[in-house]
């Protein structure tokens, strides 16, 4: 009948589509474009589309430029650390969260966890940058009282990277701990009934009913996360560096920031986001590849 | 029996630990809070922990006395009214044809694919500031808006709800004489007010967050929003903050309290839309993970 009139051309649809895809295709595709630049010298006087081109020789000279090595084994050193952490805190947080059992409890422990998460970095570094203060920050206050020098968590190149680590698992076990909590409260309750029955304790429980109950969330989270192994968090670390911690605090990504915008070596600063974009979607699709193996995972 | 005692003892580990945890997360704000109320030379003495000490409000009188300060805080809410406004319309307009079926016109998949693929890659920072100087929009709110109106992350959240919208409520409006437009409007936003709600409260506290588009983009302090006004006083040390004159009326701001307290205005809307956020975000969450 008149279904088959809905199935016609509609015109319509493409309205509506229009001004997503202009948008989208001028500032998400218009930049990938750009990513041509990495092989271009650029040159201020000319248009962006009449450069010279110049083959692999940014790549050459970033490849031999210290700054830039330093900052990629400063970047691998972070995010592992934190891709670590961000998997044993909050799977832990999760699992003794789950044997609470006031339900009252449990509701402001999680209200009280994730609220960081919500905070943007340029609040959270402000305020860490006043409590981890060597003169006057409460921490090293506290230090003192217990007979401890004052620790130079910002401004110590051997203790920054640390304080980077501490300070994101800080900000964001919280709300991944909620993650795997939503995993954990989809456990079907007769499971652990059964093993009370069975005479289980506790510890046992846990282990023969929560883990394997989580299992397949954290086998999906850790193969996904092998794709951030570049990212070691843009945003936390341009808020909390200063030019004393370069040696063990400058990653990839402020080093783009600071040969781009404000040296505005444009070719330079491309090319090395087009590096860490490459390795990052190369290890994008291994982990996706892996997550659809191993956990059975679509994104789309 | 012996096993009661064992779990009354791992219960009170366990309670002690998790409040502890929590605590831990609260306390920086609080402590934060308590400085911003205090009179600045008993913060520089070290002598507030969670109270304030010698409790005065100069620090605010001084930030909201800032014609800088009120600026950004509006600059702020002007984007963020401007800019979800953008990216809601976008979206639930642009989810609706992605979330019929394959087939149901020319070119489904190709759009599909055409913007899932900006979530795996991206042209990166110096590319995309290139492009928004070339289009013109550099140093205007729009470079704040633009660039990030169309997020696939949320489009797939809508589409996916859009979908378990049943086919025959369409079809029986379709019948009545309903065109496209009329079915988007009139049905499917209106049904799909949960996933509105939640999505609009998501690109709230990002464009209330987002800092750094601010920076790079906008060549004058005067337009940056809050959170970018806040990181180059507040982090960027090489901005002076107090202004020697007002010292002379407000004595007992230092410049540690003032910081306090501009950290403090700058949380309080996300601290009021949190109970919104938490009731929704989970539910988000799980919105995402139902795959057609």
């Amino acid at each position: 009948m008149n279904l088959s009139r809905i199935k016609k051309t509609n015109w319509s649809y493409y309205i509506m589509l229009l001004p997503a895809f202009l948008l989208v295709l001028v500032y998400h595709y218009g930049p990938i474009g750009g990513l041509a630049l990495a092989f271009q010298k650029y040159n201020f006087a000319e248009s962006i589309f009449n450069q010279e081109w110049v083959g692999l020789e940014n790549f050459r000279y970033i490849f031999g430029y210290p700054g830039f090595t330093r900052a990629l084994w400063n970047t691998l050193f972070i995010a592992i650390m934190k891709l670590t952490a961000h998997f044993i805190v909050p799977i832990t947080v999760s699992i003794l969260l789950n044997e609470v059992r006031k339900v009252y409890l449990k509701r402001y422990i999680q209200t009280l966890i994730y609220l960081p998460h919500f905070m943007s970095w340029v609040i959270i570094s402000s305020i860490f940058i006043d409590i981890l203060s060597p003169s006057e920050g409460i921490v090293n206050k506290f230090l003192g009282l217990a007979g401890i020098e004052p620790v130079y968590f910002l401004g110590e190149p051997k203790v920054f990277p640390f304080t980077v680590v501490a300070t994101d698992i800080w900000k964001e076990f919280g709300f991944r701990t909620i993650v795997y909590f939503a995993a954990l409260s989809s456990i079907d309750p007769n499971l652990y009934e059964a093993a009370e029955i069975d005479g289980a304790k506790r510890m046992k429980k846990i282990r023969h009913i929560t883990i394997p109950g989580i299992m397949p969330i954290i086998v999906l989270l850790g193969t996904l996360s092998l794709g951030r192994i570049l990212n070691a968090g843009f945003e936390q670390i341009f808020n909390m560096y200063n030019p004393l911690v370069y040696s063990t605090g400058d990653i990839l990504d402020t080093l783009t920031y600071r040969i781009g915008i404000v040296n505005n070596e444009y070719d330079i600063a491309t090319a090395i986001g087009l590096f860490r974009s490459i390795v990052s979607l190369l290890l994008v699709s291994t982990s996706y590849y892996m997550a659809s193996k191993l956990a059975n995972y679509r994104i789309f | 029996m012996k096993n009661n005692i064992q779990d009354k003892i791992f219960d009170i580990f366990n309670y002690a630990f998790l409040i502890s945890l929590a605590l831990l997360c609260v306390l920086p704000f609080i402590h934060i809070l308590a400085i911003s109320f205090s009179s600045g030379p008993a913060a520089t003495a070290g002598k507030v922990t969670l109270w304030p000490v010698e409790f005065n409000t100069n620090s605010y009188i001084y930030a909201f006395s800032k014609p800088e300060f009120i600026r950004a805080f509006f600059n702020s809410v002007k984007r963020v009214l401007l800019g979800v406004t953008v990216n809601m319309a976008l979206l639930s307009i642009t989810a609706y044809p992605l979330s019929k079926p394959v087939g149901t016109f020319f070119g489904r998949t190709f759009f599909s694919w055409f913007f899932v693929v900006t979530m795996l890659v991206s042209g990166g920072l110096i590319p995309t500031y290139l492009v928004v100087n070339w289009t013109g929009i550099r140093d205007t709110i729009w470079s704040l808006i633009l660039p990030t109106a169309v997020n696939a992350f949320h489009l797939t959240i809508l589409l996916n709800f859009y979908r378990q919208i049943p086919r025959e409520l369409e079809e029986s409006a379709f019948l009545d004489g309903a065109g496209q437009w009329t079915i988007l409007f009139r049905l499917y936003i209106p049904l799909s007010i949960p996933a509105l709600a939640t999505l609009t409260i998501f690109n709230t506290v990002a464009h209330w967050n987002e800092w750094f588009h601010g920076i790079i983009y906008l060549d004058s302090m005067k337009k940056y929003p809050l959170q970018s006004y806040l990181r180059n006083v507040i982090i960027d040390v090489s901005f002076d903050t107090i202004d020697v004159n007002m010292m002379d009326i407000l004595a007992e701001v230092t410049s540690r309290t003032f910081r306090a307290a501009q950290v403090v205005i700058a949380t309080v809307p996300i601290i009021c839309i949190y109970p919104f956020l938490q009731r929704y975000f989970v539910k988000g969450m799980t919105l995402g993970s139902l795959k057609g």
